[in-house]
């Protein structure tokens, strides 16, 4: 195997290099100008900092010396009261945020993109702008701007709730414990749908023409159709919503930090990996920073996801079912 | 026959029913951002006692953006964002093409490997690097300047754009690229005059795709360049919010103004950006 891809990869790729050995030799200088800048950058600001990161987990301050202490760092966080309750904490809550974008999340996506795609549907262009709008803003704007709309001072949601007769529905959502992360999950689920959406509408306009045709001269038509001829078809593109959504989910960090502050409040209620890593690292009112700690956080971020995307990649993908268009 | 014709007949009341749908789904998109547009230009009692109405001669104020303009400097926090964005986006653009000229027209020993190393970035978040890129820019001497920020975005917008691009380089016609080889065209002569003209739609994409992130990213501000001289859009409104919570105006106006780039961007880009993710799920 190793044998033949050596093979393969020694044959130069250009019909016409393969009578002459000395341009193929010329030749790789610019290969090595072409990717020299790209592979030093990417390297010294992502892989160099990533390695050095997991490296720094390992190491402990002691009065300014950094000190080898091989996995303790895992231990105290895990174990550890003062550290295992926030990022036990942290990690139920990533998951409840993560599950409710797939719960939510997808299936309007899917909805959404059902809808679009049907055909001679007028407006689609608008209802696509307009849905994939929120998705272009700052978690900045999309925070404050809800954290303003939920606010009992302003009174919009009062208001709105009162015009269809539910104003006694109303509560201070972000400022109860009991509902602030579920508040916050529905605001990113409102500004990511456009992703799945997008996704899927682009997957559902590949879907042929003759396939549709020969389905609706069967007769199936509406829902039947979408369930049974185009859902199977774009189960491929939900997993890679899916992925992207959880890659994205624990790794997140800017709403909760524009909408609860550092210390995720109400009483750490919202707290999730993201700001706990950023707590730790950079220290606050209650703690003082610890750069170790944060690697060893954000290498058990690094191995949540990379868990994460190897089950998709060997567990789910692998088995997926493709078929040929 | 009469089988094709129900769907038919039961056409128009589903397709009200589906506009109807559409219409409050894209209220709820459009709802809140123009909310917040309306009630900037509004005096604080109005925004208080009819947030839901539009600006009227009587209620219509500007305090909130003079405020924003005269005590914030948020032009200046433009300007930074601008820089930042620009210069990332070059780089990416540019070393991102090159590397994907290199990975889909060369074939060398590690090509495969090369590529799969340039991928992990997409699925591993840079910002797990963070602790160890802040020792290495506070080494550099490079905190609190626009360069450490140029080139984090670089690193992170790079996988992705060496993804795409290289699929879009592998369906530029051979015969082209021979031809110019044939006329003795260098390698870089073929790669900027012949092959870059011919995948722009494809850098279009990679430019929307890359650029989003960059404008909108808090992290990387707050933590390597969070100093007023360098402070981008994105960090500087969030700082400002904070400070004038109980300034209702000041607010609005700071979102409507933070709002307005992306906002321009989008709509003079959605078409293109559109096209790049239909075309590339359709790959």
């Amino acid at each position: 195997m190793d044998q033949i891809e050596k093979l393969a990869s020694d044959a130069p790729l250009l019909p016409a290099a393969r009578g002459t050995a000395s341009p193929a030799r010329a030749r790789r200088w610019h290969v090595a100008v072409f990717l020299a800048p790209a592979l030093l950058v990417y390297t010294a600001l992502m892989i160099v900092p990533l390695a050095d990161t997991l490296r720094l987990s390992l190491f402990r301050g002691v009065e300014h010396v950094p000190a080898f202490v091989g996995l303790d760092n895992f231990r105290v966080l895990l174990t550890d009261p003062r550290w295992s309750e926030h990022f036990w904490a942290a990690l139920r809550h990533n998951f409840y945020f993560f599950a409710f974008h797939i719960l939510l999340q997808n299936p309007v996506g899917i909805a959404l993109a059902a809808l679009l795609s049907l055909p001679r549907l007028r407006g689609q262009a608008f209802y696509r702008t307009a849905f994939f709008l929120p998705t272009m803003l700052s978690f900045v704007i999309v925070g404050f701007t809800w954290k303003l709309i939920l606010s009992p001072l302003w009174g919009v949601a009062p208001t709105l709730l009162g015009s269809i007769g539910l104003r006694g529905w109303f509560h201070p959502w972000l400022g109860q414990e009991s509902t602030a992360l579920t508040t916050l999950a529905l605001i990113s689920v409102w500004q990511y749908v456009g992703i799945p959406m997008m996704l899927i509408y682009a997957a559902m306009l590949a879907i042929p023409h003759e396939l549709i045709e020969a389905a609706e001269l069967d007769g199936i038509t509406g829902f039947a159709q979408f369930r049974r001829i185009k859902l199977p078809l774009i189960w491929p593109t939900i997993g890679i919503c899916s992925i992207l959504t959880f890659v994205g989910n624990f790794n997140a960090f800017d709403l909760i930090y524009t909408v609860s502050g550092a210390n995720a409040g109400p009483n750490f209620a919202t707290d999730i990996l993201g700001t706990f890593l950023f707590r730790t690292f950079f220290g606050n009112q209650l703690q003082l920073g610890d750069p170790n700690m944060g690697a060893t956080i954000a290498t058990m971020m690094f191995l949540i996801i990379l868990a994460g995307v190897s089950a998709y990649l060997f567990g789910i993908q692998a088995r997926m079912r493709r078929y040929a268009l | 026959m009469s089988r094709a014709a129900v769907p038919a007949r039961a056409w128009p009341l589903s397709r009200a029913a589906v506009h109807l749908v559409l219409i409050l789904y894209t209220a709820l998109c459009l709802g809140p951002v123009l909310l917040v547009v309306v009630n900037s230009f509004k005096s604080r009692a109005a925004i208080f006692g009819a947030p839901l109405s539009l600006p009227g001669p009587a209620t219509f104020d500007l305090i909130g953006y003079k405020t924003v303009l005269g005590q914030g400097a948020f032009l200046h926090y433009l300007a930074n964002s601008l820089i930042v964005t620009v210069g990332s986006l070059a780089a990416v653009l540019l070393f991102g093409a090159m590397a994907a000229f290199a990975l889909s027209e060369y074939r060398f020993p590690g090509n495969r490997l090369l590529g799969l190393f340039l991928s992990l970035g997409i699925m591993v978040p840079i910002r797990l690097g963070t602790v160890a890129i802040l020792n290495m820019m506070v080494a550099a001497h490079l905190v609190n300047t626009h360069l450490a920020l140029i080139l984090i975005y670089t690193a992170q917008g790079l996988p992705i754009a060496v993804f795409i691009l290289s699929e879009f380089m592998q369906g530029v016609s051979k015969d082209l690229k021979d031809a110019g080889r044939i006329d003795g065209l260098s390698e870089y002569t073929i790669f900027f005059r012949l092959v870059l003209p011919l995948v722009r739609p494809a850098v279009a994409t990679v430019a929307v795709f890359t650029m989003i992130p960059i404008w909108n990213d808090l992290w990387f501000p707050l933590i390597v360049a969070p100093g007023e001289a360098t402070k981008t859009v994105t960090l500087g409104a969030q700082v400002f919010i904070g400070q004038f919570v109980t300034n209702w105006n000041a607010v609005l106006a700071a979102l409507t103004l933070a709002v307005l780039p992306v906002l321009l961007l989008y709509l003079l880009f959605s078409r293109q950006l559109i096209r790049g993710i239909t075309a590339g799920a359709v790959k």
